[in-house]
């Protein structure tokens, strides 16, 4: 178990890159702290594997160092960094038994047989698949084989950290949310650090203590669950992450007062954006009011999703989404009030705090 | 289930098999009418039962070729199977080497079989041959023509020379289709160079080398054109493979009758030991 270091990362699949359009992965510089979890969150594409993979070794850096508690392991291979991986599709050895398999990373390692044993059993039992054991792992279901590859990660109890690269994508979603649960008690139980890689936000956010949300090759933003919804850094995070996702609407700051679709609110701070930037309001649908007072919208579509309704709406010629409780109800000439604690303002797509 | 009979359709297996009749069955035929008859000439011909076919069977000299046969496609395989994987492993996997090595590796497999015979037959020669008069000047006693030894490794060499590529580029085709992850997550096991071979990649190319194994095994077992043109089936009748001894039986003798019951035994061997292997490299697969 160890502190990750990331010391200003950088990479490029091509070799010479020349401009920062040409990194798949924009400089990242941050920590990962002992026994955390933690998850990678953003579309495909973004950058999160090639992250994850620099961080077991896979991959070489173009730029930056690694340290593990300090140490630098940026040219120490796979091994020797003592990483468990567990990829996106399962990779099972088929001619071995479902107990070799399990066995086959401590053998390599040359652990005695009977801690072999004791940790293979160990592992066979919590992801349920005891009576396989003696089983060949070719004829196995899809999240059989997937288990199988999460046990090859999790047996080995010395590793400095476990990663994960979109590991349920390819599991039904009842033993997702089995397995996911498996995963958080097990990390409670040993306290590995481990990192989660995943475009699907409701695993992230039940996982991970902390979530990085990537885009674009770049972290846009890190922080707790709560906060990802609340104060979103980038407009990307906002879209990104709830269902449905933030609304961002085109204003007008002047001082404290922002012009939205014609109307002025007052904001009880001065945002401090530049001049010449492009200024956006950010408001999550659930701090919208949708009463008889205050701006008006034409309603398109009500969908009604069970415990709320989402109200597709549009604002001053936007669209915009309104979530409204299952009772609540829908005005005749509706109109719409925000939550001023709930405002987000942003400048060139990246959240704007206080002046001075 | 309604199933609907209508035994028209017959007639769309027609035009195949047809074509079968006349490109297999009807050639097969013959050689089965010759196998079971004999004739003095002026085309008659007259029941023989099964005895050209006891003949051949008690004969020394087949028992002697089928030995010789089956002592060079063991040695065929025993040599070109390792040596093509070791080879498909160690090709490059992308750049420029790949489209070099490919053209490099199918070069062999382009060149007529009765050329690579006469290349042979000229690189080996003692007087006026590269290898022939490279060895000698090494003061290394070689000829080909009446030393039995050097006749076999003469074929042998000529053999891997001209069909190891086919193992090559079975076995690389299958290597490549190998997922990257499999590599990666091996690596994160802490697996070494060997365990990689015997877990991932022997097995993924399991099929592709059965397939290899048993085209080489029929290949060498039938082979006929290159010994004929480089050692003529000498010294003596050394390098007389079933193939060779069936020709001098057929064309030779003339003698149609144990010819045709030879070949037909020559093809029932090539299909029992076909089924043999295939059912023995394959019966590990429905186990699961």
């Amino acid at each position: 178990m160890a502190r990750i270091t990331l010391d200003h990362i950088r990479h490029a699949y091509g070799e010479k890159p020349k401009s920062e359009a040409d990194y798949s992965l924009k400089e990242v510089h941050h920590e990962w702290n002992d026994g955390g979890a933690y998850a990678l969150l953003g579309p495909s594409g973004c950058g999160k594997t090639t992250l994850l993979n620099i961080i077991s070794g896979l991959l070489q850096p173009s730029e930056g160092r690694i340290l593990f508690d300090g140490k630098d392991v940026t040219y120490l291979s796979t091994q020797q960094r003592n990483i468990a991986q567990v990829f996106q599709f399962p990779v099972i050895y088929d001619t071995m038994t479902v107990y070799d398999n399990l066995a086959f990373p401590l053998r390599n390692r040359g652990v005695a047989e009977p801690e072999v044993d004791r940790r293979v059993r160990e592992i066979l039992e919590m992801i349920d698949l005891a009576g396989w054991a003696k089983k060949t792992a070719r004829g196995l279901t899809a999240d059989q084989k997937q288990k199988i590859s999460l046990g090859r990660g999790l047996v080995r109890n010395d590793v400095n950290a476990i990663l994960f690269d979109e590991p349920l994508t390819v599991i039904d979603p009842h033993m997702k949310w089995v397995l996911r649960s498996q995963l958080k008690k097990l990390h409670r139980q040993f306290g590995f650090t481990m990192v989660y890689v995943t475009h699907d936000q409701t695993e992230a956010l039940t996982f991970a203590d902390k979530v990085v949300v990537m885009y674009d090759g770049q972290i846009v933003q890190i922080g707790t669950p709560a906060e990802l919804f609340e104060k979103p850094k980038h407009t990307f995070v906002g879209y990104f992450i709830g269902s449905p996702g933030m609304n961002v609407l085109p204003a007008a700051i002047d001082g404290s007062s922002v012009t939205v679709g014609g109307e002025t609110l007052t904001l009880d701070y001065r945002p401090a954006v530049s001049a010449g930037a492009k200024t956006e309001l950010g408001i999550r649908p659930e701090f919208i009011a949708l009463s008889h007072e205050g701006m008006p919208v034409s309603i398109s579509k009500v969908e009604d999703i069970g415990r709320q309704k989402i109200v597709r709406a549009e604002f001053a010629g936007k669209p915009i989404a309104i979530v409204v409780p299952e009772d609540g109800e829908i005005p005749a000439e509706p109109r719409i009030t925000f939550d001023p604690a709930a405002i987000n303002i942003y400048a060139d797509s990246w959240r704007v705090g206080r002046e001075g | 289930m309604n199933k609907t009979w209508n035994n028209k359709a017959w007639f769309m297996v027609l035009p195949v098999l047809l074509l079968v009749a006349f490109s297999a069955v009807i050639p097969l035929m013959t050689v089965v009418n010759y196998s079971v008859q004999d004739t003095f000439g002026n085309n008659q011909f007259f029941w023989n039962g099964v005895s050209w076919f006891s003949d051949v069977l008690e004969s020394d000299r087949f028992w002697q070729a089928l030995g010789r046969t089956l002592l060079f496609s063991g040695i065929i395989l025993t040599i070109q199977i390792p040596l093509g994987i070791l080879i498909a492993l160690n090709m490059p996997k992308k750049g420029l080497g790949v489209p070099v090595c490919l053209v490099l590796m199918a070069l062999p497999l382009l060149i007529p079989w009765n050329v690579v015979g006469t290349i042979w037959q000229v690189f080996g020669r003692v007087d006026i041959g590269l290898l022939g008069r490279t060895l000698d000047a090494l003061g290394i006693s070689y000829n080909y023509v009446n030393n039995v030894f050097d006749a076999w490794m003469t074929l042998i060499v000529m053999d891997v020379w001209h069909w190891t590529s086919l193992v090559v580029l079975l076995c690389y085709a299958g290597l490549v289709s190998i997922p990257e992850a499999y590599y990666q997550a091996a690596k994160i096991d802490g697996a070494s160079r060997w365990a990689v071979f015997r877990y991932i990649q022997l097995p993924k190319m399991k099929r592709v080398l059965l397939i290899a194994f048993l085209l080489r095994f029929m290949d060498s077992f039938m082979i006929y054109t290159e010994p004929f043109v480089v050692t003529g089936g000498g010294p003596g009748n050394s390098t007389t493979f079933l193939s060779i001894d069936l020709v001098k039986m057929a064309i030779g003798q003339f003698d149609l009758g144990p010819a045709a019951a030879m070949s037909i035994i020559y093809f029932l061997i090539i299909l029992l030991l076909s089924w043999i292997f295939y059912t023995v490299m394959t019966s590990s697969d429905e186990q699961a």
